[in-house]
């Protein structure tokens, strides 16, 4: 009997992470990186127009609101590697009108902000960009961060401490809390009916209040009664993203979100992964919703593998010691990377989020090197074929919440 | 000798959500997209003026338990617009109104400096306040602040928010490749602030911006708002557009300066003001009685009386008389939402007053409202309108105005194409942008990098 042959499987979506001058934390040194121009429109403008000429999904901009720290919960004085970063919202908003297709995905902190300005800024984004917004939510239990705000502290955490039953006990209470500031996000960007602006002049009504509806969400956290003062973005619901390394997390991106972000380290561990997050997405209800699992990997590309491997030696001397990541660190070829993302295909992911070593070269190489391998296997989009997020990412305008209810009524 | 004439400052309000907006116009757009906003934002820079302004608003406003929907509802986030528009600009200011009472200072220091970065130097923050508890139920505090501390909060506000703008010095990133030093100091952004309102430590995560702090404005007309401008702001949005009313206005905060230390021309007076061109003034006191009609409806003129009598007006006839009845005088929870409401602090004199007008010129109550509200600032031919603005800036009743134009996106079009020219023909208005950002546009200085904070002396963590 043949052996089996594998099912063909789907173009894969491939989506970049924009941070800083790169991944590497010595990336800065880079010839290339451009460090100086960090806190400028055009060195952003420059890497997002780079990753739509690669086609790809979309880009996302990490953030904090706290400057980088190699601690968790403090700053860590170091003045070695990048500090300081630039609003995520503001920068994809800046960088909007100068791209038509790619979709842009800034993070924003739930944990110190109010959904209400986190609901019409993601909308905005949308308008802005025509359809092309989406957002990553990040829970923070940093310390730091929480003494910028002062309305509350958390005790500094360390990494070893996670399984303490307190933390852990603050660990769900601060995703619950993303999850209801999703909510109210999603319940604000529906609180009007796509319809609702009417321009009658016959009767002198601008929108028809009946399409415009209050959201009464209360939870221990947040009290918003809506409507949200922006109309329904373009997409109706831009796309919500999170980032996941554990099951509470897990829980998040399968109650709450289009799109995860996870980090398996080999093939195995990302089928478990996907599994778990598949049981909960079952578990919350959501079984039939598409839910995109995307991989995260950190990348070194060049044309041969000693190449990559040296370049990521030389960068780890720069930092005084092996880089470390929550991501799979990758180096070698655009090919080899290639094969393992449809290895990693295979176990269930449906895309990937690549975060450049450094932005200046591996952005550059994904775009130029990895897209052309994976087009020539019949495995990556040969031009856009749609103008929203949605659209790219195979997931179709969704109806009002709001407006079904009235409909049925 | 004569001094040589005043350069007048113009900036232009997107208009928004309130009856000055003629959305029933054939001509008008959306209010939403941004290539309405990206119409406006290039006609405006086109012209040269100083800057562009957005409204903000944290809940739609409510009349009689319902959403207001006579005039224009809703609008987009204002930073989210603003720095996109910095993709579509090169020079124009770009000025949001942020609220102060529902925020908090690290955020919009964060939003303001990343703006001002991502625009290289053109952000303006018109610092505004709210107390009422029906904004608030959109937030997680909801209505906390007593109405009489709102201008201290916001003080604290502002005052933290310039702690953290200063918390960076000019320059501070070193990014040397070759030693491996990107900061000199481990403690750039170091701050520490505490007051009654905020108690908050760390380190500030964007570097000093391009201007330093972003232009402060300031929109408060009550004698703690006036104070409070004349402490901190470098311009004032000022609800005086007539003459005398501007210059009385104008004398008064201007001669506020001098005792926080400051001269006359470190605070801008930019009125609001709206305009109706023709190519004759004939021509343009008809078709400004036309706006008027369009601008006031039958029903919004019912809804404009029904503000001050703080009652429901419905059954009347907006072309009959006033009411005979007398306006509420309890809680004024008619209308919510809607800043003209609170500037009728005496319900009764204004109708006894409107009462008087009406019945000596023979109104209706349409005509009234159209007679007391909404003044048309500048009605004339374009050489009409700008001999007006030139006779104002130059007799001191304001540095410029702040244009609001009825029609969305094209109405500042016709300004741009008629009136700017002729003012800089008479010397009194810039042909080019001098400097690039909009501290040069207002000939404001860049505050001094101040971090006090990061002296040896100063508090550390």
């Amino acid at each position: 009997m043949p052996a089996a042959v594998p099912a063909p499987l789907p173009p894969l979506h491939l989506a970049v992470a924009l941070e800083g001058t790169g991944w590497h934390p010595a990336s800065w040194r880079e010839p290339d990186a451009r460090p100086r121009e960090l806190f400028t429109a055009g060195y952003w403008a420059d890497a997002v127009l780079e990753a739509e000429r690669g086609l790809l999904d979309f880009v996302t901009f990490e953030d904090s609101l706290t400057l980088q720290s190699t601690r968790h919960g403090e700053p860590d004085g170091r003045t070695d590697q990048v500090r300081g970063r630039l609003d995520a919202v503001l920068t994809a908003a800046r960088v909007a009108p100068l791209t038509r297709h790619i979709g842009l995905v800034p993070t924003v902190v739930t944990t110190h902000t109010e959904p209400f300005h986190i609901s019409k800024a993601i909308a905005t984004l949308d308008y802005v960009s025509t359809g092309r917004a989406g957002v990553r939510v990040q829970a923070s239990l940093r310390a730091d961060e929480a003494a910028h705000f002062g309305r509350r502290s958390f005790p500094v955490i360390r990494p070893d401490q996670h399984q303490d039953p307190q933390v852990q006990e603050l660990i769900e209470e601060t995703f619950d809390e993303a999850a209801d500031h999703v909510e109210v996000v999603r319940r604000l960007w529906d609180s009007w009916e796509d319809d609702a602006e009417i321009r009658d002049a016959a009767t002198g009504r601008f929108v028809d209040r009946a399409k415009l509806h209050h959201i009464d969400f209360e939870s221990r956290h947040f009290a918003v009664r809506g409507p949200s003062v922006t109309p329904r973005p373009p997409q109706g619901q831009p796309i919500v993203t999170a980032l996941a390394h554990a099951t509470v997390p897990y829980r998040l991106i399968a109650r709450s979100a289009d799109l995860g972000y996870v980090t398996p380290h080999d093939t195995d561990r990302a089928a478990a992964i996907v599994a778990e997050i598949r049981a909960e997405q079952r578990a919350a209800g959501r079984a039939g919703e598409p839910l995109h699992l995307f991989g995260d990997l950190l990348v070194l590309l060049d044309d041969d593998p000693a190449t990559a491997r040296a370049r990521r030696e030389r960068l780890d001397a720069r930092l005084g010691e092996p880089l470390t990541s929550d991501a799979e660190i990758f180096a070698g070829t655009p090919a080899q990377l290639a094969d393992l993302l449809q290895e990693r295909q295979r176990a269930g992911l449906t895309g990937f989020r690549l975060r450049p070593a450094v932005t200046g070269h591996d952005l550059r190489a994904i775009t130029r090197g990895l897209v052309p391998e994976l087009q020539a296997r019949g495995a990556f989009r040969r031009a856009y074929e749609a103008d929203t997020l949605r659209g790219l990412l195979g997931l179709t305008r969704p109806a009002n919440r709001y407006a079904a209810r009235t409909a049925s009524a | 000798m004569a001094r040589p004439p005043k350069q007048i400052h113009l900036a232009a309000h997107f208009p928004g959500v309130n009856n000055t907006t003629v959305w029933s116009d054939p001509q008008a757009g959306s209010h939403i997209e941004f290539s309405s906003f990206a119409h406006f934002a290039r006609t405006a820079e086109r012209a040269k003026f100083d800057f562009l302004f957005l409204a903000e608003g944290l809940r739609l406003r409510e009349q009689g338990g319902e959403i207001y929907d006579l005039d224009v509802v809703g609008r987009p986030d204002t930073f989210t617009v603003l720095t996109a528009l910095a993709a579509v600009t090169e020079r124009i200011g770009l000025a949001g109104t942020i609220n102060s009472t529902f925020n908090e200072p690290y955020e919009v220091a964060r939003q303001f400096a990343s703006l001002d970065h991502l625009s290289a130097g053109r952000a303006a923050w018109n610092v505004v306040t709210s107390w009422d508890a029906f904004t608030g139920e959109n937030f997680r505090r909801g209505g906390f602040l007593a109405e009489e501390d709102r201008y201290a909060r916001a003080e604290r506000f502002l005052r933290t928010a310039g702690e953290l703008f200063d918390s960076w010095y000019d320059d501070e990133i070193l990014a040397d490749q070759q030693s491996g030093v990107f900061l000199p100091d481990p403690d750039a952004g170091r701050f520490r602030h505490h007051d009654q309102h905020f108690d908050i430590a760390g380190q500030f995560n964007v570097p000093r911006s391009p201007q330093g702090r972003p232009v402060v404005f300031q929109a408060g007309d009550s004698e703690e708002g006036r104070e409070f401008a004349a402490a901190t702001a470098d311009a004032i949005f000022s609800r005086h557009g007539t003459f005398d009313a501007g210059r009385a206005f104008y004398t008064d905060v201007k001669g506020r300066l001098a005792r926080h230390g400051r001269t006359p021309d470190e605070l801008l007076i930019l009125p609001a003001a709206t305009f109706v061109l023709g190519d004759t003034d004939a021509q343009a006191r008809e078709l400004a009685h036309e706006v008027r009609r369009s601008q006031v409806s039958g029903q919004t003129a019912i809804k404009i009386l029904e503000q001050v009598w703080n009652r429901d007006l419905s059954a009347h006839d907006p072309d009959g008389p006033l009411p005979a009845i007398d306006p509420d005088p309890g809680e004024h929870t008619l209308a919510r939402g809607r800043a003209s409401v609170r500037m009728v602090r005496d319900p009764l004199a204004t109708a006894k007053e409107w009462r008087e007008l009406a019945e000596a010129k023979g109104l209706s109550i349409r005509e009234l409202v159209i007679e007391t509200t909404g003044r048309q600032t500048f009605v004339g031919s374009p050489a009409t309108v700008a001999d007006a603005i030139d006779t104002f800036v130059q007799a001191d009743a304001s540095d410029g105005f702040i244009l609001v134009p009825h029609l969305t996106p094209g109405g500042l079009d016709e300004f741009a194409d008629t009136v700017v020219p002729l003012l800089q023909e008479r010397g009194v208005f810039r042909r080019e942008y001098e400097g690039g950002t909009l501290r040069d546009h207002l000939g404001l200085t860049r505050p001094p990098a101040a971090p006090a904070t990061r002296t040896k002396e100063g508090p550390t963590l």
